[in-house]
């Protein structure tokens, strides 16, 4: 189905006797915005690193983008983006010299990179920081720059990883109409964030407990469906029983 | 208060090259009292936190800890702190129990004697206590660099950033033991960026590059709060909100949960003429469906209200059309 972005199908992996990820089925169409919740522990990391195509399942299917992710990691690799707020750029790197590093990585020639390197910096208005360090600029800054280098290979499905981890509340909706225009211009978002109110911005959501999906859909079915007022306020309810399982010992 | 402050600072100021972290920062906290310092990273928090642990010196004003100055004082002061560091302070290598034992140990003193003091958190680790620390969940670390911090008995506990990057149920089960160890009579003194997190507090400073914006009860400063604010449903969020950004009469409009949250500029205007003014625009730009209704403030409403621009930004092109 050309329309989906993802398509996930009992996925599964256990590490020993231990099961990160328990039989998950899920679609995510093209253009969406899907927020990917689930409380610390929870499997989403393991999931992510399956979808993304670093880790092999041990059961089901998935594919991403069309690629299957058993055999095809690699076209999926050049298909997606991956964003993360501990791993984005290099500190020590001026911000051109990231964005040709990404472009050289992704194979783009010289006159693309350039070429997109001004657009990008031209739409953020950060025209003149091309030459400062990473590590000078505002963390706003850093955040909605890490994001157009993820996207900058034009891929049709990009990852965020608690994007807006420790931003002020503005810069953290500024971050969001970002995503919200990515994914306009047709790009799928899949995202993971612990601020709840956020999860409402999002088109569906899954909430993943001890492995599994146990809740998915748009944020105002689920809530009717539970009725509840906020995310919040189901996700506790969800994952407060598997609480204890959060020490099913896996680090996120 | 008969009693006196926890903390009293005065003028505290930290700069870092050209950087102003901490920027004349004045407060008092009460004993007993649960504090807390809201705002985001860069705000100065670790920096006030270090300061007030004896762990790093203000450039300029003063600050006393349980009546002792945190820098001529800080061999006294630092037997009666408890302190816990944003980033992961335990040693990964080391077991629950052998991270406490240790703890216990450089304070001269051992799990066993304090056992009644970390009970009630040490007996959810204790069924884990041969695992090692790096094998824990976020939530379970963060109860055992809090056991670790109160191994000793302290007067008072400075917790910064306890909860950043854990999720939403472990962070509420975290303030439920904050909840409780305040019923001893402790002080507590905690940093977070998490808005919401601001109503388990008994007092809170809002603080952001390094100013404090406000100093109050979460009440007392959502009521603060100068206008009428609204709430805007409406199916496509991202076209209502453009919109929005283009209407003159606007003070201020941004995503909130499933909402749009508005401030109108024409402070004196009743609020159901602004609510039928906002739907009318609306409709005249092919947005029908929109239900414009007043709103109560939340601590991250005044926060975003007192803030100014974030980083290296004009108000302006922040929340404004």
């Amino acid at each position: 189905m050309a329309d989906l972005a993802i398509q996930a199908k009992d996925l599964t992996r256990t590490f020993g006797s231990f099961t990160a990820v328990d039989h998950i089925t899920f679609d995510v169409r093209a253009g969406e915005v899907f927020g990917f919740l689930g409380a610390n522990g929870a499997g989403k990391t393991t999931a992510i690193r399956m979808l993304t195509g670093l880790l092999a399942p041990s059961g089901g299917e998935a594919t991403v983008a069309g690629h299957d992710v058993r055999r095809e990691g690699e076209a999926i690799k050049r298909d997606i983006g991956y964003m993360s707020q501990r791993f984005s750029l290099y500190d020590d790197l001026t911000v051109r010299e990231n964005v040709q590093l990404y472009g050289g990585i992704y194979d783009l020639s010289n006159a693309e990179i350039r070429e997109r390197m001004q657009q990008m910096l031209a739409r953020l208005g950060l025209e003149r920081i091309e030459r400062e360090p990473v590590h000078a600029i505002p963390l706003g800054w850093k955040q909605k720059l890490a994001l157009s280098v993820a996207l900058l290979h034009r891929p049709r499905i990009v990852f965020l990883d608690e994007p807006t981890s420790g931003v002020d509340p503005i810069t953290r909706r500024q971050f969001w109409e970002l995503i919200y225009e990515t994914a306009h211009a047709g790009t799928t978002v899949l995202v993971t964030t612990h601020y709840m109110d956020e999860a409402e911005y999002c088109d569906r959501i899954s909430i993943m407990v001890a492995g599994r999906i146990d809740a998915m859909g748009t944020p105002a079915e689920l809530k009717r469906n539970a009725g509840v007022d906020s995310i919040d306020e189901l996700f506790v309810r969800l994952a407060r029983p598997a609480n204890g399982g959060s020490e099913r010992g896996t680090r996120t | 208060m008969s009693e006196s402050p926890a903390v009293v600072a005065q003028g505290l100021t930290k700069r870092y090259e050209a950087t102003v972290a901490l920027d004349d920062a004045s407060f008092s906290i009460g004993t007993g009292e649960l504090f807390g310092f809201i705002g985001p990273d860069g705000a100065g928090k670790t920096t006030l936190f270090r300061i007030l642990a004896t762990l790093l010196l203000p450039d300029a004003g003063q600050a006393h800890v349980l009546g002792s100055d945190v820098v001529k004082d800080l061999w006294t002061l630092r037997r009666q702190l408890g302190y816990m560091p944003g980033r992961f302070s335990l040693y990964p290598d080391l077991s629950v129990e052998e991270n406490l034992r240790f703890f216990a140990s450089v304070f001269g003193t051992t799990i066993e004697r304090e056992y009644a003091q970390i009970a009630p958190i040490y007996s959810q680790l204790e069924p884990f206590k041969a695992r090692r620390a790096s094998a824990l969940s976020g939530g379970m670390k963060q109860k055992l660099a809090l056991c670790c911090a109160l191994v000793h008995r302290p007067q008072l506990l400075l917790l910064d950033e306890p909860t950043t990057g854990v999720d939403a149920v472990s962070r509420r089960e975290f303030w439920d033991v904050l909840a409780n160890l305040k019923t001893t009579g402790l002080t507590i003194v905690v940093s977070t960026p998490y808005m919401d997190e601001a109503n388990r507090c008994d007092r809170v400073a809002l603080i952001q590059r390094g100013h404090i914006l406000a100093i109050d009860t979460p009440t007392a400063i959502t009521a603060s709060f100068d206008r009428p604010l609204f709430a805007i449903r409406a199916p496509d969020r991202y076209r209502t909100l453009r919109a929005l950004r283009d209407y003159a009469n606007a003070n201020s409009v941004y995503p909130f949960g499933e909402t749009l949250h508005f401030t109108d500029a024409r402070a004196s205007l009743p609020p159901d003429a602004i609510a039928r003014d906002v739907e009318a625009y609306l409709n005249d730009h092919g947005i029908s469906d929109a239900k414009v209704s007043p709103t109560e403030p939340t601590i991250e409403d005044t926060f975003i209200a007192r803030m100014g621009a974030p980083e290296g930004e004009e108000r302006e092109h922040a929340v404004h059309g």
